[in-house]
């Protein structure tokens, strides 16, 4: 699974950082800076933070066009 | 429109960000007919933006940055292979490997590519790159890992700041050379600018502006680089930051309003024709497109941003599968984001689109600030520094074409409340070509110069 973040709408509420830290991370005070890749073992911390986003500025999915590659 | 506009062929052009919503949003919307993405690079849609910043700091790896798909496309994927022709008449599009894809309706989503150094041989020096595709930022990553003596990063633009922020915080030695006044002035206007160059400096980045480099030098290998003023430096490493050029050069016999500055479309995406005739199956989103926003004067407006390509690119679908009536214009109002030397830079409207800028809120003292930007007193843009949820507010006021400069807020600490001349260049006194480009008439200004693709 891949996530993206829509940092237009991000506003820096760290929420995700809290809530999936391997996947997420604040960077300086208000820059969030993320894993698009979500590693093994963490997909249901990435929900979690998809769900607790105040903003809702993460989308998660399967990768776009994978079985194109 | 032939046929049913649920069924039938629909082909994309530029399998990326533009794309890939596009195709989402086609299909969330009842589309059932056949879908085909025809994309240049051979990976299936990436996410840009975290090229110059995680990737080029060496925490996330350049493969990646894939985008994640919100629902199943049930398209063909033709990547890897560029298109290289439309016949608008037989509705085909023409592929580098000779084949060629038939289509009902079609959306041109080829966005844009690095401005190469005009230069070809020194170009070709084994330690001078761009930043566009992944690849780029791969082996430009791969490079830094090495442990360059000095990085020389050409233009001071938004991606050539992101560069030179990733490259000191790696402890790179880093110059970097603009030829406008100061870093971002093209973008955000002068008072921003300097405060752009102000941090620059303070985090160690050898700043140049107002100069030129005449050369890069080496053979075989860079070793180094000249500037207009005079003066060398050793370099093994040169980011090559200029801007982009839009990938239009495939239309060129089509017939369509595509050239330098894009594909020429209404605000319902739909493309023109070199006639100024509006086409009804030829639609264009993304970089690549040319659009006219009435925020700003009905000006067509292109527009490198993330998130105009995931707005145009709902947009362009929603229309392209709609009867007339239920046709929706894209009047997103543009916006941005940027993160480089520890400050989070957003921007909403056009900055650029402006004669005078307060700071509303903040200080530049403390680099944490809105700064708003009016035209012929109205608000058109505002950009906060390390203060992003008061952007909101502004986007309102630009939505209504409120007075500028506007009223204090109870909450609002006024640096000076006198607005100052925004002072944004003519963007051919710049390095970089601009990531927003006006392309329309201003009375007082230019505000874009077309430079010959390469």
């Amino acid at each position: 699974m891949n996530v993206v973040v829509d940092l237009n709408r991000c506003q820096g509420y760290a929420q995700c950082a809290f809530l999936a830290p391997e996947v997420f991370a604040m960077h300086g005070e208000e820059s969030l800076l993320y894993h698009p890749v979500v590693p093994d073992g963490h997909l249901e911390q990435v929900r979690r933070a998809v769900v607790a986003c105040p903003v809702q500025a993460i989308v998660m999915g399967e990768e776009a066009g994978a079985g194109a590659r | 429109m032939r046929g049913e506009p649920r069924d039938g062929r629909i082909v994309i052009v530029g399998a990326s960000l533009t794309g890939l919503r596009a195709a989402e949003r086609l299909r969330a919307e009842g589309f059932t007919g056949s879908l085909t993405l025809v994309g240049e690079e051979p990976q299936p849609p990436y996410d840009r933006p975290p090229l110059s910043k995680q990737v080029l700091l060496g925490k996330v790896p350049a493969g990646h940055t894939g985008l994640p798909q919100r629902r199943e496309l049930d398209a063909r994927w033709k990547l890897g292979v560029r298109a290289t022709g439309l016949d608008p008449v037989e509705k085909r599009v023409l592929l580098a490997d000779g084949a060629e894809v038939p289509f009902d309706r079609l959306l041109i989503a080829t966005g844009t590519r690095a401005r190469p150094w005009p230069h070809p041989a020194e170009a070709a020096l084994d330690g001078v790159f761009t930043l566009r595709t992944s690849d780029d930022a791969r082996r430009l990553a791969e490079r830094l890992d090495a442990g360059p003596r000095r990085v020389l990063v050409i233009g001071a633009g938004f991606t050539g700041s992101e560069i030179a922020s990733a490259c000191r915080e790696r402890g790179l030695a880093v110059t970097v050379a603009e030829r406008g006044p100061a870093p971002l002035v093209g973008a955000l206007g002068g008072t921003l600018g300097a405060l752009a160059a102000k941090l620059q400096r303070a985090h160690g980045v050898d700043l140049r502006c107002g100069v030129t480099v005449t050369a890069l030098e080496g053979s075989g290998r860079l070793t180094g680089a000249q500037f207009s003023d005079g003066t060398r430096i050793d370099a093994d490493i040169a980011v090559v930051a200029l801007g982009a050029v839009r990938n239009t050069e495939w239309l060129a016999e089509s017939g369509l309003a595509a050239g330098p500055r894009g594909v020429t479309c209404d605000a319902g995406c739909r493309a023109f024709d070199m006639y100024g005739i509006v086409t009804d199956d030829i639609f264009a989103a993304g970089d690549v497109a040319r659009f006219p926003h009435p925020l700003f004067e009905y000006q067509l407006l292109s527009l490198e941003h993330w998130g105009n390509a995931v707005a145009q690119a709902e947009v362009a679908a929603h229309n392209m599968v709609s009867p007339g009536p239920r046709r929706l214009p894209h009047l997103t109002v543009p916006a941005f984001w940027s993160s480089q030397f520890g400050l989070n830079i957003k921007s909403v409207g056009v900055p650029t689109f402006s004669d005078q800028v307060v700071i509303a809120q903040g200080s530049l003292k403390d680099a944490r600030l809105v700064a708003v930007y009016g035209y012929r007193g109205r608000v058109t843009a505002a950009v906060s520094v390390n203060q992003a949820r008061s952007l909101e507010y502004y986007q309102r006021l630009i939505e209504t074409a409120a007075p500028f400069p506007p009223a204090p807020g109870a909450a609002d600490q006024i640096e000076s409340p006198d607005p100052v001349p925004s002072d944004v260049p003519d963007p051919k006194l710049l390095s970089h070509g601009p990531t927003v480009a006006l392309t329309g008439h201003l009375p007082d200004r230019r505000l874009t110069v077309v430079q010959p693709a390469r």
